[in-house]
């Protein structure tokens, strides 16, 4: 008899539940999800991590990470983590936060969180869209983009311009790792892998208030195939929102992993 | 200890210190912005938790998340800066963890004034933040009262993983009196069950306030209704003054409770047979105290400094058994004992049923009465 | 005395809240019951500041009063609030460097003292307070001037501490000053 030979070469993290998620086919959350528990693995952070979900489709994220996890109020993610942090500052401390959560109602939390240094990390899925409450204009919308609460487009001289979250915080001293990656195909997938590996590391060296910004796709609400969707994020949303290291502290440019 | 002469606000700082708090997050507000001060210079020192939020909905969404740690952690503020945290106030009561909120109650509404008031009496007592949930309410006295009550509210809101409001107005947190404050108290190394520390060991802990299942969130507000009337049973609250077979009850709470009984003194002193009922806990309410009250009493005189709030929660429980009246400064005017005890011998005097509401009667004395002083 | 209660009234500036800070340390330091608030909320119309204490040997109830027993008014719209409103045999002193009147009142105690012109004289013109609450001891002797000057070597702020036996000195020109006037 021949024994086979196996060998685990792709598994699900340990940092992530065995459970099929809430979002739709072909949305960016399980893919960003993912990259997030297999770098609490690498970083073997697991049984020390609280993470803080936000109000918006990722609202029950915290039933696909296998860690202690609490459920902000909209927007109040930021400052929820800098209550858990301060008191356990040996805790690692993240928030996952839409675009609605973080640029829109919870912009003075993310703002004042950085301002201060706050020692956490936060990943922030822009898909420049509202999606639980059914495709509403974000902060982040396109100019020109239909939504349901912007049915002819955004118009730029009623409802303003796109925030750039990435470029905002990185004028904040206190910020320690800003970047903003895409999720529209594998390499970048990688890359935006690498940044969230950083932005833990920036937190477990104490240097300060670290951000991935994720480009993200929402097919349902944007009315297209999975594909397309990948698409408009790269034709899109690209040239609005340039990816980037928008602030990398001097001693995290070092580090190699 | 000794007793020191402590300005309310920092006596109230340092009592909750002692009690061992370990994380405060605030935002300054007029008239309690020295308890924050007081938190800003020892909590550093103490190796503790301090964060002069951007603002109150920050400041108490600290406090959400340090809660949910199992720590004692508290907030203080002023009636617009508690509006404005009421959205955390109500997550924190529906994931069910344990604050502390010391609310220093100023004129209103809208910006009002920096003045005394109990304004805020409904928005404490009846919740104030949005769905099913019923915070304790404090309503201490004195300084020393206070020092004593805030001890008390930490052990509470941990017994019953419920908030806790410790209201007290302008005054008592502008005054200073002399407190013993308690010896500091051992920061506990017990780490409740619940608590997010990280899952090691053990199932990861989920804390959250949405059950998107109507039938959960039923289970979860009847489980926090069954866990209120437990505080019903047990956790009364309230001071008598003066109660020698008293014919005429005055009840006020805080600085009008604590005015009135200097004027219940004065009326005791021409021969009016009053007393005088403190409630300490606002909610629960002293019900059952007030409703045997009732068949002593012959007439009940109501002293607040709002319109009549807790006028109507007395109203509910003597369910005109006896005629009731009521006296009332609003605005950020506190009322003076010589105002009380004309009430009271007006009061001694009226026999008749009062038709209507008290408010009625009462607004045109008012409105007299300031004509009278200008 | 069974209660007792102070307001102590003037600009802004005028020491008025610390003057009633040490009566209350006073009293607190020999076992009374007291209780100490400021000018604050709608009673800051008028433009004073002012500090209302009460002493007892019982527990107290308001802390605030309308017909206060003893008043040390230390400017015009001070004696213009309270004069009306002192009881009978009340106390007023007011502070004549800066009130240009005399008074209505009878039938209440009163004393006109120059406290800042004397606080001048001292070298030292913030200490008008002291000198108001010195004559204060005098009219009214429910502290004694040990009482004081211990409550105030206890609990005066440290950067002030030099200037101690300033204080001394204007507490006892005001009570010397009441003496001569009152006999």
């Amino acid at each position: 008899m021949v024994e086979a030979k196996t060998e685990v070469i792709y598994q699900r993290p340990e940092s992530f539940t065995d459970v099929h998620t809430h979002y739709c086919p072909g949305c960016t959350h399980g893919v960003a999800h993912r990259l997030v528990a297999e770098v609490i693995d690498e970083m073997g952070l697991r049984e020390k991590t609280i993470g803080v979900a936000p109000v918006g489709c990722s609202v029950f994220a915290y039933n696909y990470f296998e860690m202690d996890f609490v459920e902000a109020a909209h927007g109040r993610a930021p400052a929820m983590a800098t209550g858990i942090k301060r008191v356990l500052p040996d805790n690692t401390v993240f928030t996952y936060q839409g675009d609605g959560d973080l640029a829109s109602i919870g912009i003075a939390e993310i703002m004042h969180a950085a301002g201060r240094g706050e020692n956490l990390t936060v990943i922030f899925i822009n898909n420049a869209i509202y999606g639980m409450t059914g495709g509403q204009m974000a902060p982040t919308t396109l100019p020109g983009m239909k939504t349901t609460s912007s049915p002819y487009g955004r118009d730029v001289e009623l409802a303003g311009y796109p925030l750039k979250m990435a470029e905002l915080l990185a004028q904040m001293e206190g910020s320690g790792y800003i970047v903003r990656r895409s999720l529209h195909d594998a390499s970048n997938i990688r890359k935006a892998k690498k940044a969230i590996r950083l932005a833990f590391e920036a937190q477990e060296r104490g240097l300060g208030f670290s951000m991935v910004e994720l480009l993200s796709s929402c097919p349902t609400n944007w009315s297209m195939s999975a594909q397309e969707a990948l698409g408009f994020v790269e034709e899109k949303m690209l040239p609005v929102y340039p990816l980037g290291d928008y602030k990398v502290t001097p001693a995290l440019q070092e580090l190699r992993v | 200890m000794a007793k020191e002469l402590l300005k309310g606000n920092e006596a109230f700082a340092e009592a909750a210190i002692r009690a061992g708090v370990e994380a405060f997050f605030g935002y300054p507000i007029t008239p309690s912005t020295e308890f924050l001060e007081h938190m800003a210079r020892r909590m550093p020192k103490l190796g503790r938790a301090f964060v002069q939020a951007e603002s109150e909905v920050a400041a108490i969404n600290m406090v959400y998340g340090a809660a949910c740690t199992g720590k004692r952690v508290m907030t203080a503020s002023s009636s617009p800066g508690v509006s404005l945290m009421m959205e955390g106030i109500s997550y924190i009561a529906g994931t069910e963890v344990p604050a502390v909120i010391v609310n220093v109650m100023r004129g209103g509404p809208g910006l009002g004034n920096i003045a005394p008031s109990q304004g805020d009496y409904y928005q404490m007592i009846k919740g104030g933040g949005h769905g099913d949930y019923f915070p304790i309410v404090l309503a201490p006295a004195t300084v020393q009262e206070a020092v004593d009550y805030i001890s008390l509210a930490f052990d509470l809101a941990e017994k019953y993983l419920s908030i806790v409001h410790v209201v007290v107005d302008g005054n008592m947190g502008q005054m200073m009196e002399p407190a013993e404050l308690p010896p500091m108290r051992e920061i506990s190394d017990e780490i409740p069950e619940w608590a997010v520390r990280g899952a090691k060991d053990r199932d990861p802990n989920i804390l959250t306030s949405i059950y998107i299942d109507p039938e959960d969130e039923e289970i979860t507000n009847l489980r926090l209704l069954r866990r209120w009337k437990e505080v019903e049973k047990n956790e009364v609250r309230f001071q008598e003054y003066q109660m020698d077979n008293p014919e005429i009850l005055v009840i006020g709470f805080g600085t009008a409770g604590r005015v009135a009984s200097s004027a219940v003194r004065d009326a005791r002193a021409e021969g009016i047979p009053v007393g005088l009922l403190r409630p300490i806990t606002l909610a629960p309410f002293p019900e059952g105290r007030l409703e045997e009250l009732c068949d002593q009493v012959q007439r009940i005189l109501v002293v607040e400094m709002n319109s009549g709030m807790m006028l109507d929660d007395v109203q509910k429980i003597v369910k005109g058994k006896v005629p009731v009246e009521f006296y009332g400064r609003l605005g950020g005017v506190t009322p003076l004992p010589d105002e009380i005890l004309d009430e009271i011998r007006r009061v001694s005097k009226n026999e008749g049923e009062i038709s209507g509401d008290p408010r009625d009667e009462w607004m045109d004395r008012l409105e007299k009465m300031r004509t009278g002083d200008q | 005395m069974e209660e007792t209660s102070i307001i102590i009234s003037g600009f802004g500036g005028q020491g008025t809240l610390f003057a009633g800070q040490v009566l209350a340390y006073a009293a607190m330091d020999n076992g009374y019951e007291v209780t100490w608030i400021p000018s604050y909320g709608p009673e800051m119309r008028g433009g004073t500041a002012h500090c209302t204490v009460i002493i007892s040997e019982t527990l107290i109830g308001s802390p605030l009063v309308r017909y206060p027993d003893i008043v040390l008014a230390l400017n015009l719209p001070s004696v213009d609030k309270y004069e009306p409103l002192m009881p009978e045999n009340g106390v007023l002193i007011a502070n004549s460097s800066l009130v240009n009147r005399e008074f209505e009142r009878q039938e209440i105690r009163t004393l006109l003292l120059p406290a800042n012109q004397i606080a001048e004289d001292i070298g030292m013109s913030r200490l008008a307070n002291m000198v108001m609450t010195g004559s204060m001891v005098k009219m009214e002797p429910i502290l004694t001037m040990e009482m004081i000057k211990a409550a105030l070597e206890e609990h005066i702020p440290e950067r002030h501490r030099e200037t101690l036996s300033m204080n001394y000195k204007a507490l006892e020109r005001g009570y010397a000053f009441a003496e001569k006037e009152l006999g």
